[in-house]
């Protein structure tokens, strides 16, 4: 079907929400690099925090085709209110009890989404989802055998996994906060939809989850922490973009 | 005292001077396995390192950043290395004359066949 200009900026909207997410996700998880707590986890981690960020130079590439500045412009000289990422992945790293639920949460929300969309009528969406897909599936691989080994490593490691799920979840039914144009995407085959990947995702992983001993709260008694998607942010996230900046900010026009 | 650095992570992860003595805990000291990796299907696995994990799962999961993310590759396999058995180095002379051996290398058949073959034009 021809693309209205409602349909571009809800395919903006969606490629700007989901870049923003894995840029500051693979910051965030790349912090660790240096300090994981085996060097074995050290090099996997900081090696999923590269491909995140690959990820979203992808998007960041497809969203310069429809017309938005280059990527290094658009990733390092926004401030934290002209970004859409969830508040999920701009939290601290914390302990490495909070960074595997957020990883084991957000990945397979991340999984979904690229499998929806390797059925998307906007091809170079399709096309980057078919071919981040096995990437992809490593990061899940990693995140599910994490939550499975300190289920049965001792009562420390499950009580302190458990407690970091539930500080994640909230967070992480931000990551499903609905946008402007979700009946126009859907309408056009570009997205099916905020709703249907959070219904997708709460199957998976409270039934991966409940395999492994964990139970996740109950959704009723959650309030989802909402906001990142419109540009409300937490006093965390300015502090990072400055560090992740701080480089191109230098000498903006370096040629690299 | 907390170490400051110019790397904010390290900063930021407040960690102690006061590098920790004495001997490695047995739950912070994982098994070595040894990694195989084969670059193409039909090809033989080959060993290209080892590595420390809890239990072959994770083993794999780390062989795979650890060994296999950069260049092709179609498989891995991880074996514990308390599982290999190997020869003694004392037993080293075991080998000692094997390489004066040539006539079980292929390579001097095929130089062979070529002699051979030159011969046989020559007296033709």
């Amino acid at each position: 079907m021809e693309l209205t200009e409602r349909h571009i900026e809800g395919l903006k909207e969606l490629l700007y929400k989901m870049a923003d997410d894995l840029l500051i996700m693979g910051h965030r998880n790349s912090e660790w690099t240096g300090l994981g707590p085996v060097l074995e986890e050290d090099i996997a981690f900081s090696s999923m925090a590269q491909d995140k960020l690959g990820q979203s130079l992808a998007l960041f590439e497809l969203l310069h085709e429809l017309g938005e500045n280059i990527p290094d412009i658009v990733a390092f000289t926004r401030n934290d209110k002209q970004f859409h990422n969830c508040h999920l992945v701009e939290m601290p790293i914390g302990e490495y009890d909070f960074s595997l639920a957020r990883h084991y949460l957000f990945d397979h929300a991340d999984a979904i989404r690229f499998a929806m969309l390797e059925n998307s009528s906007f091809e170079g969406l399709s096309m980057i989802s078919r071919k981040f897909r096995g990437e992809i599936k490593y990061h899940t691989m990693h995140a599910e055998a994490w939550m499975k080994q300190l289920s049965q490593g001792t009562e420390e490691s499950k009580a302190r996994m458990q407690s970091a799920l539930n500080a994640a979840f909230p967070l992480a039914l931000g990551i499903f906060e609905e946008g402007n144009y979700e009946a126009e995407l859907k309408e056009a085959g570009i997205f099916e939809g905020e709703a249907a990947l959070k219904s997708l995702w709460l199957k998976m992983v409270i039934s991966e989850l409940q395999k492994h001993g964990y139970n996740l709260p109950d959704t009723n008694d959650v309030t989802p922490t909402l906001g990142g998607r419109k540009g409300f942010h937490t006093e965390h996230l300015q502090p990072l973009l400055n560090e992740m900046s701080e480089v191109f900010q230098i000498d903006p026009g370096a040629d690299w | 005292m907390i170490i400051k650095s110019l790397d904010p992570r390290i900063t930021r992860a407040a960690l102690d001077d006061e590098s920790k003595d004495g001997a490695q805990q047995p739950m912070d000291q994982w098994l070595t396995y040894e990694v195989f990796q084969q670059k193409k299907r039909g090809t033989h696995h080959v060993h290209v390192g080892s590595l420390h994990a809890p239990d072959a799962e994770l083993a794999i999961l780390f062989a795979k950043e650890q060994y296999a993310r950069r260049g092709q590759c179609v498989n891995l396999w991880v074996v514990k290395t308390a599982d290999v058995s190997a020869t003694e180095y004392e037993d080293e002379d075991i080998f000692a004359t094997t390489p004066e051996k040539k006539y079980r290398e292929p390579e001097v058949y095929k130089v062979m066949d070529r002699i051979q073959a030159f011969k046989a034009k020559q007296n033709s």
